[in-house]
């Protein structure tokens, strides 16, 4: 019996390791897919992680370097090159590497922290051919920044996700000509800055409410065609437009991976595609905990380790018999809030709602509202979907109900 | 000079050159694509037809019927899946009924076992999903699915196990009529065989042109699918379709043998014979007719979608001929095609001995491929053996499907040889699942460039011009 086995060595399990650590837990495994600690990061070579955590710009690999220091320095084992395929709702883990075959461990508490994966073509039923050079920008990001190679010369991005954002700018140093990033909706899903120094910098066009049509080649893509979209997302008649291009990066998207969840029996949250969870980042089964891009799509990995934080002392103090639910408190949203983690409260504590907006508004108001009174408020001059807001919630606030609701007020 | 030349290694070739090693011939398969499987046979609807559709006393019934009971034991031999989960034929009306009643009638002169007419309630005992406008059903107990690329793969490395030879990028440009038989030709190479067998689907009527015969036309006709995951794979366990109408069989949903749901296809005449580009009007009616098969399809589960081509003839019925002496056609082979496919080639056999003699079987041929999903139905105790002996087994490359190196490896050690990554996919698994190769693609790339020894940049896709990366990042070019 193992104390806490973390899935996933990327920067959410890290941190929720050395939390779990520094709580006085001893006996933590991290089990790891890929043959180095840091997950994603490790491709992520541009800079402007750690700016919240360090106060300092690092790159993705240079984050991750500083949670690897810091877990390496314990006696926190690790297990490279190994793939969980199946967690049962008691904590029994199977997993498989080429060392000791496939094996199980069982475990007081277990940490999901799996990450995400990015939404593919195929979810996204283009019409067309299906040739060679569209990739998703993540998969271009790992043969550009990890294998040295570049996919393609005339680019054309789908998407205005931050990775979709980040790779422009990527594409452009390496010597790509980036011809256009379509966005669907009528504004980008990625922050702000990227937008600034990816796009704008570079003179690499946005065309905001633009789709692809088409897909055009037999064997390598020869070009796209794109076209404006009507308030429902349907592509306008008569505003196709050809761009000839041998690559096309999709940036459309991020799903949680929670297929072990599943296996688990851990109760998912439609909206985030994560886990429902309290307070503790506990979720509905008893022990496993989740943390990261596992739980909701963060913006900044600096966001991710402060959760995983969360998740590494509660799971130590289930372990240590600490945890103590005194309520059961449900936190719904209005729909102009899509959703919020974590979706639970159980204990009477001081606790911070994270959540995001479903469109952009201006001049909102977010109200927390306890049986039908308003008893928290917070003006926004601005909030959009692409940036994750929070509001705190005091423990005297958790007194007598069973229900808070997240609403916005739109002037 | 080899026995026989057979063109095109899609099913109903493969499972020829199959048959002819079995008895002894020295078979030579040329295949224009880098890879077996990669035309009508690579999209089609996966499904062992039970025959009572094709009109009776039709090439197209007997073969069905014929090939269906044969499919079992084959598939056994290759070590291909096969689910023998039984198909509906669904009404919504007086007249469909009828038509179901015809079917009846029809099925049971071709010779199909087991079919009878099921009423509503019946039909919900055994579909709990199946629309409540659903008034009757034709059962077939007989139906089954497969994968039809990998019964073709299996069917042509277990000929090349058995010594025929495969050669791909083989594009037929020439065929020239000699004493001894034929000389086909590419733009680089010259192929002698005694007899000649037209299996080349879609270009079947360019080839038989080289010949001088002009008595057929294929049209390709367009049927596109939507591919839902693993998921979604138990709505229904039996193939659905819908009453045949002057509109055609329409869209059917059925479970994959990998525990997919499969939904499609269209059906649409075309003129261009490699044009297998999905439309929008294409998506949108297959989801309006699936929806109207099924209660609660959940296409924000799709996985992908994909075009196949039929390679329709103008006879209405298989075209099996020898239009002269040593040259056989197999063309028009649509629908039931792959189902029939082992019955074609007995068949072909057949007018094979009429010219050559009786042929006997083989003493040493060996009808038995190791599967390819060996590693992956083994038990956990088997797997951790493998695993010792072989570490590569334990390294799990695309996550979504659970596929180990050592299979990929696999693929690309054993006949016929993975050369690309859909060569792989289509032997693995690996990309076919929820990322479509999002994460191991990378990884793939490198073992595909180890193994065959090629620069990573020459990787492709799918042969041909199809590469995956243009040049090194820092590298400069044309100074």
């Amino acid at each position: 019996m193992t104390d806490l086995v973390i899935i996933g060595g990327g920067p959410a399990g890290m941190s929720a390791a050395y939390a779990a650590y520094q709580k006085g837990i001893r006996d933590i495994l991290i089990l790891e897919r890929d043959s180095s600690l840091g997950g994603i990061l490790q491709q992520c070579i541009h800079n402007g992680f750690g700016l919240h955590k360090f106060g300092e710009e690092l790159t993705g690999p240079e984050y991750a370097y500083k949670y690897e220091e810091l877990v390496r320095n314990t006696d926190i084992k690790i297990m490279l090159d190994t793939m969980v395929t199946d967690i049962s709702r008691d904590k029994v883990i199977t997993a498989t590497n080429s060392e000791k075959g496939i094996f199980t461990i069982e475990a007081k508490a277990v940490i999901l922290a799996m990450g995400c994966r990015e939404r593919s073509k195929g979810a996204l039923n283009i019409p067309g051919t299906r040739p060679s050079g569209i990739y998703s920008a993540g998969t271009a990001q790992k043969l550009v920044n990890m294998e040295g190679y570049l996919p393609g010369k005339n680019i054309v991005i789908l998407g205005s996700g931050d990775i979709g954002l980040i790779m422009a700018r990527r594409m452009t140093l390496e010597g790509a000509k980036v011809k256009a990033v379509c966005e669907l909706m009528p504004y980008s899903g990625g922050l702000k800055r990227n937008i600034v120094q990816c796009l704008d910098d570079y003179d690499i066009p946005l065309k905001l409410s633009h789709t692809v049509t088409e897909i055009h080649g037999k064997e390598r893509l020869r070009g796209v065609t794109i076209a404006k979209v009507d308030n429902f997302r349907k592509p306008i008649e008569g505003t196709e437009e050809y761009i000839e291009c041998d690559t096309l990066l999709l940036s459309v998207g991020l799903i949680p991976e929670n297929e072990l969840s599943k296996y688990a029996s851990v109760k998912l949250d439609n909206i985030t595609g994560g886990p429902v969870v309290d307070q503790n980042r506990q979720t509905s089964a008893d022990g496993i905990f989740a943390c990261g891009n596992v739980l909701h799509v963060h913006d900044l990995v600096d966001y991710v380790s402060q959760e995983s934080e969360i998740a590494g002392i509660s799971a130590a103090e289930y372990i240590q018999s600490k945890n103590e639910k005194n309520t059961s408190i449900k936190i719904t949203t209005d729909g102009k809030i899509r959703y919020s983690v974590p979706q639970m409260i159980t204990e009477k504590k001081d606790t911070t709602i994270y959540f995001r907006v479903s469109d952009v508004f201006k001049n909102a108001t977010i109200m927390v509202l306890k049986n039908d009174q308003v008893i928290l408020s917070k003006k926004k001059p601005a909030l959009a979907p692409g940036e994750m807001e929070s509001i705190r919630i005091k423990s005297d606030d958790l007194e007598n109900t069973q229900e808070l609701t997240l609403r916005l007020e739109v002037q | 000079m080899y026995d026989v030349a057979v063109i095109g290694a899609g099913v109903t070739g493969a499972m020829i050159a199959r048959t002819l090693c079995r008895f002894g011939l020295d078979v030579c398969i040329l295949e224009k694509e880098n890879d077996a499987a990669c035309g009508a046979t690579k999209a089609n609807s996966a499904i062992v037809h039970a025959g009572f559709d094709a009109k009776e006393g039709s090439l197209k019934a007997k073969l069905n019927v014929k090939g269906s009971k044969m499919m079992k034991k084959i598939t056994d031999e290759l070590g291909v899946k096969y689910i023998n989960n039984g198909s509906l034929v669904i009404g919504f009306n007086e007249e469909d009924r009828k038509t179901i009643e015809s079917l009846l009638e029809r099925g049971i002169k071709n010779g199909v076992d087991g079919l009878k007419i099921l009423g509503k309630e019946q039909l919900k005992a055994i579909e709990p999903n199946i629309s409540d406008s659903v008034i009757c059903a034709l059962y077939a107990p007989t139906g089954a699915i497969i994968c039809p690329y990998e019964l073709t793969i299996a069917a042509i490395g277990n000929a090349m196990d058995n010594g025929a030879t495969f050669k791909r990028n083989f594009c037929v440009e020439k065929i020239t009529k000699t004493d001894k038989g034929y000389e086909v030709s590419s733009e680089i190479e010259t192929v002698a065989a005694k007899l000649v067998i037209n299996a080349a689907g879609l270009f079947a009527d360019k080839i038989a042109e080289m010949i001088g015969d002009t008595s057929f036309k294929i049209t390709p006709r367009r049927g596109e699918y939507i591919l839902l995951d693993k998921e979604c794979g138990s709505i229904v366990s039996h193939t659905i379709f819908r009453t045949p109408s002057k509109m055609g069989k329409g869209i059917l949903v059925t479970p994959t043998v990998d525990g997919n749901l499969l939904t499609g296809p269209t059906s649409e005449n075309i003129t261009d014979k490699e044009d297998k580009s999905t439309t929008q009007n294409g998506f949108a009616n297959i989801i309006r007719e699936a929806n109207e098969n099924l209660e609660g399809i959940p296409y924000n589960k799709t996985i992908t979608s994909f075009c196949g081509l039929r390679a329709a003839g103008d006879t209405g019925d298989f075209i099996i001929n020898s239009p002269i002496d040593g040259f056989i056609n197999v063309a028009g082979i649509e629908s039931p095609g792959l189902t029939a496919s082992p019955a074609i080639a007995e068949m072909v056999k057949d007018m094979i001995e009429e010219k050559l003699g009786t042929l006997t079987e083989k003493k040493d041929f060996n009808p038995i491929r190791k599967p390819m999903h060996h590693f992956r139905s083994a038990s956990v105790e088997e797997k951790n053996e493998i695993i010792k002996r072989d570490k590569s087994f334990g390294k799990i490359i695309c996550r979504c499907e659970g596929v180990t190196e050592g299979e990929i490896l696999e693929a690309l050690r054993t006949n016929p040889k993975a050369y690309d990554l859909d060569g792989v996919k289509r032997r693995t698994r690996a990309q076919m699942g929820r990322c479509q190769g999002g994460f191991c693609t990378p990884y793939i790339m490198r073992l595909i460039s180890d193994e065959m020894n090629i620069p990573y940049e020459s990787v492709t896709k799918k042969g041909g011009s199809s590469t995956l990366v243009t040049m090194r990042t820092k590298e400069v070019e044309n100074i």
